[in-house]
């Protein structure tokens, strides 16, 4: 298809050091856009766990106290949503999926992850997208606890793909042997989702 | 499953609705359909090539054929809808492609009874199902609670007076936050628990409810909705804005 250029549109450029940090199609935000299914989850702290499951030895879970237990990391990356706004050096502190996975013995079969969280909602990784320090269940944004709209008590963060794939409050990780479709995988979305790729639908 | 590729659409109409809202027509030669309460992805490219692009909601149901009306609000500092406002003009071509969107959409196969609440342009959505229910003469009970500023800000007024007057089992409830109009004896205050209560009583907690709008009136309406027994998989939502705005 010939190329349409906007009659009369030129853009509003952003510094090209900016410019380069946002990937195809998006814009930047300096606010936080909310963006969930469904209402907000609020569930109390005494009633949490984080589980790992499926396709592992022996399933592991946490209480809120012993997850706050472990190491945390704290980092600072660029995150970008499939409805086009990209946050620039957003600062979390959690938990690494490495830490998670320490002591946890994974069926070699098990090299797909569905996040499952409070309200039902699920995505898919695959886990060599969430190791390596790639991965991380968050608790802390910007240095405060993680308020309940963008998904606390926990998060996972996954930045290098678009921000559906890091499921607001998460409580676990389960091993699968096939790279399953999560909830917005399954209404049309990629399964993968690389927003650098602009992976944004099935069949992009 | 295929693509959505993008594709050329033409502007046919472009139809004031408050001070500072636009519905553009597009003719489309090549749309395959949606389903009400989805969206669609406009992009826009400037000749030295520089692209960007918006997901605006389908404010036409998908009876209306060949087209679609997206409505837009004027964000003043915003680098797309300020275009779309100010330059775009009839025979003007529009990239897009779609539909998007397969969770916060309803249509009549869904059932009811339906409740929608919005704020704003958050109406734009709730809309696409309300025309899709006339166009399928169905008497789905269904309910239309619209939080607007002030008079001038409702969108789609005339059309929706006209609907709620002349479509079976539709009620059409607007409540006005800053100002309403001269003699107004409806809702005039933010939507609250005792609101939300009245306007769901007849149809109790089997509502399918669709809520739109900026993200804190969405946050309130979706756990107000919870806390009065909807399953939270009946309560649907699409936010838009950042927090604490």
């Amino acid at each position: 298809m010939a190329r349409l250029i906007s009659r009369g549109f030129l853009g509003r450029r952003r510094p090209p050091e900016v410019e380069k940090r946002l990937p195809p199609g998006q814009y930047l935000v300096t606010d936080f856009p909310v963006l969930s299914a469904g209402p907000t989850p609020h569930t109390p702290l005494d009633r949490w766990s984080f589980r790992i499951d499926g396709l592992v030895k022996s399933p592991v879970s946490w209480s809120w106290p012993e997850f706050q237990k472990l190491p945390t990391e704290t980092v600072t990356v660029d995150i970008s949503c499939v409805t086009k706004w990209t946050k620039l050096d957003t600062k979390w502190r959690g938990v690494t999926v490495d830490t998670l996975l320490k002591g946890v013995e994974v069926d070699p079969a098990g090299q797909y992850v569905m996040a499952f969280s409070d309200g039902g909602y699920t995505t898919n990784v695959p886990l060599n997208e969430l190791i390596n320090g790639q991965g991380f269940v968050a608790y802390e944004f910007d240095d405060k606890p993680l308020p309940p709209e963008h998904g606390g008590p926990a998060r996972l963060v996954v930045p290098h793909l678009y921000f559906w794939k890091s499921a607001k409050w998460i409580r676990g990780l389960r091993f699968m042997d096939r790279n399953d479709p999560g909830f917005w995988e399954s209404l049309g979305y990629h399964i993968h989702g690389d927003p650098w790729k602009e992976e944004r639908y099935s069949g992009d | 499953m295929a693509a959505l590729e993008w594709q050329l659409g033409t502007v046919t109409t472009i139809q004031p609705e408050t001070p500072k809202t636009k519905s553009f027509y597009v003719a489309l030669p090549k749309w395959a359909g949606h389903r009400p309460g989805q969206h669609i992805d406009l992009r826009l490219t400037a000749p030295d090539g520089y692209q960007t692009q918006r997901s605006y909601s389908i404010a036409s149901p998908p009876e209306l054929s060949g087209q679609l009306e997206l409505t837009v609000d004027l964000i003043q500092d915003g680098e797309v809808s300020p275009y779309l406002h100010d330059v775009v003009m009839q025979g003007d071509q529009l990239e897009l492609r779609g539909p998007v969107g397969g969770y916060f959409v309803w249509d009549v196969t869904v059932g009811g009874p339906l409740l929608l609440v919005g704020g704003g342009s958050g109406v734009v959505p709730l809309m696409a199902m309300l025309r899709h229910r006339a166009a399928q003469h169905s008497t789905i009970p269904a309910r239309l609670l619209y939080s607007c500023r002030t008079p001038d800000d409702v969108i789609y007024r005339d059309e929706l007076n006209q609907l709620a007057g002349s479509v079976a089992g539709l009620e059409v409830l607007i409540t006005f936050t800053r100002q309403a109009p001269a003699g107004w004896t409806g809702y005039q205050r933010r939507i609250d628990a005792a609101m939300l209560n009245e306007v769901i009583t007849p149809f109790g907690t089997s509502a399918r409810t669709y809520v739109c709008g900026p993200t804190l009136l969405v946050e309130s309406v979706a756990n107000l909705l919870v806390g009065m027994g909807l399953p939270a998989d009946r309560v649907h939502t699409e936010r838009f804005g950042p927090t604490g705005s």
